[in-house]
């Protein structure tokens, strides 16, 4: 990059511009500090009954209670769970948008069947996918496949079939192929589509497990988050759930950072 | 004698809808000599695009016969589009190998001669920048490139232009006469523009509104680059002749006249 001498007027906007970030930072960091500060103090001084509540001290303790023991493994067995139904829901939503967008026959037969599965709350297939693969890890991950993976196709397939007439047209004088107009027009000029899907696709992977985990599981944070329910430990369902909220955020993180590295290389 | 090397003989070509059919071409031929550059104007919607099309060989009449008296148009045929569709996700050189990618014919021989290209029409520096860095003007002739690094032997410009302001238009039009003369390739360019035509081709067909017919068949003995074309003191009579033939739609006549326009009265 070159050094430009930047004018001060341009100086001036930088400077409002680092400014305006660095306040929006501040905020959000102290409403996060606020709400704890609040919520602890409440807790303490007994205006709410942290029985029911819990609070951010409590909510410590059990962290560090159950770092020391069975807290890595239950959230291990979760991460697992969503990265491979993410990786799962991927490959075969963006496999069968291919294969669609391949043969306009097939597509059409298909297209009202993609339709009714994507209206279907996949939850209702709870009891079907127990019986069917039984009632496991492979349960969960089957779950939470089903409810990204038919999105990521119908997603996929209308921006493969959103390429104007005109550049089709231009492949087809260059004497293009099929699937050389995928490889060379259709995948990259969808390079953005295929990455927000993958981004949307995080979150619905961690609906899907924990969907999954509460029908059925022995471990996992969905595990402890019913169990903590169930024998009235709001601690423990709270440091559940905040656990499962930095790893979903993590790997939000690490999924739009690839997708930023993607998009990059691709353009 | 300059030998023919396009011939289209009694092209017609008919779309069809759940609703209606549409005739957009009836009983069209034309002979394109090697070397030519050849204009055919009619109004939008007469069915311009589809007769490149089909010469293009990516749609087939609906009757008659289309022959290259040397090659094949499924090989021999470059095709220039309205809009550069340069893909933003490709530098300018990979834009202009795309064909050759396409075709498995990137040996290092063709490869030099896209990078040839590039330096003679003044894109060389520009190779490894991504289209939206480029002018119009800039945009258009990498088209042209992209189609010229496939060696084709008939260059086909639908409307090339007309996207670009006008401006633009009169300098792009003029690069692209000169290195297609400069190539020695043989073009069909296709416009609704009669000054457009008239400052680049050889010769101009006149076609009719839908169902396109050819009306008739100008030599345009005018001489030098497009601009000097335009300076020309018969140009407006050319003009005014070819204006007056796209106007009257009535009589759809399918016959074939050939001539040179008359030579313009005493202009008032
Ligand atoms: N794929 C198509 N299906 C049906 N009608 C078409 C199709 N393409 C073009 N047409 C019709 O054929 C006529 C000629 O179209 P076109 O060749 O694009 O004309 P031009 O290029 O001269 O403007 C128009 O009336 C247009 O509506
Ligand atoms: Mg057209």
């Amino acid at each position: 990059m070159k050094k430009k001498v930047l004018s001060i007027e341009h100086q001036r906007f930088l400077n409002r511009r680092t400014r305006s970030k660095v306040i929006v930072l501040a905020c959000q960091l102290g409403l996060l500090v606020l709400f704890l500060g609040l919520w602890e103090l409440l807790a303490a001084y007994e205006v709410i009954d942290s029985f029911i509540t819990s609070s951010p001290s409590r909510i410590w303790a059990t962290f560090i209670d159950l770092a020391k023991g069975d807290l890595w493994r239950h959230a291990l067995t979760t991460l697992a769970e969503t990265v491979v139904a993410f990786l799962l829901s991927f490959l075969i939503g963006t496999t069968v948008a291919v294969l669609l967008w391949l043969s306009d026959g097939v597509r059409r037969v298909l297209e009202p069947y993609l339709v009714v599965l994507n209206a279907l709350p996949k939850i209702a297939l709870g009891p079907i996918i127990i019986i069917w693969v039984g009632a496991g890890p492979q349960a969960i991950v089957t779950m939470a496949l089903l409810i990204s993976v038919i999105i990521t196709t119908i997603n996929t397939l209308t921006g493969f079939i959103s390429i104007s007439k005109e550049k089709l047209l231009l492949m087809k004088t260059l004497h293009a192929n099929k699937w050389q107009t995928l490889w060379k027009l259709v995948i990259p000029a969808n390079a953005s589509t295929i990455t927000a899907c993958l981004k949307v696709n995080v979150g619905m992977s961690w609906v899907g497990t924990i969907m999954g985990e509460y029908l059925v599981s022995r471990a996992g944070l969905g595990y402890l988050i019913v169990y903590g329910g169930q024998v009235f430990n709001l601690s423990l369902v709270m440091c559940a759930t905040v656990v499962l909220c930095l790893l979903a955020a993590a790997m939000y993180l690490a999924v739009s950072l690839l997708s930023k590295l993607v998009e990059r290389r691709l353009s | 004698m300059k030998k023919p090397l396009l011939k289209l003989d009694n092209l017609s070509h008919v779309y069809y809808s759940v609703r209606e059919e549409t005739v957009a071409l009836k009983h069209i031929s034309l002979e394109v000599k090697e070397g030519e550059f050849f204009g055919l104007v009619g109004p939008s919607g007469s069915g311009k695009t589809t007769l490149l099309s089909i010469m293009a060989g990516v749609l087939t009449p609906t009757e008659g016969q289309i022959q290259l008296s040397e090659g094949d148009i499924h090989t021999d045929v470059g095709y220039m589009l309205q809009h550069d569709h340069l893909f933003e996700w490709r530098s300018i050189y990979d834009n202009v190998i795309l064909g050759l990618e396409i075709n498995r014919k990137k040996t290092p021989e063709n490869l030099q001669y896209a990078e040839e290209l590039l330096k003679k029409y003044g894109l060389h520096e520009f190779m490894k920048h991504h289209p939206q860095e480029l002018s119009g003007g800039m945009r258009q002739r990498a088209a042209l490139i992209r189609t010229l690094v496939l060696r084709p032997k008939i260059i086909l410009l639908d409307e090339p232009f007309s996207a670009l302001d006008y401006q633009t238009r009169l300098s792009v039009a003029e690069d692209v006469r000169a290195i297609i003369k400069n190539e020695g390739l043989t073009a069909i360019l296709v416009t609704h523009d009669i000054s457009e035509a008239l400052s680049l081709c050889d010769r101009i067909a006149v076609l009719t509104a839908r169902p396109a017919t050819v009306k008739a068949t100008h030599e345009v003995p005018l001489e030098g680059d497009s601009f000097e074309r335009r300076e020309d003191a018969r140009f407006a009579a050319y003009f005014k002749a070819i204006w007056k033939e796209l106007e009257i739609h009535e009589e759809k006549s399918t016959i074939n006249r050939t001539s040179t326009i008359s030579e313009p009265p005493n202009s008032e």
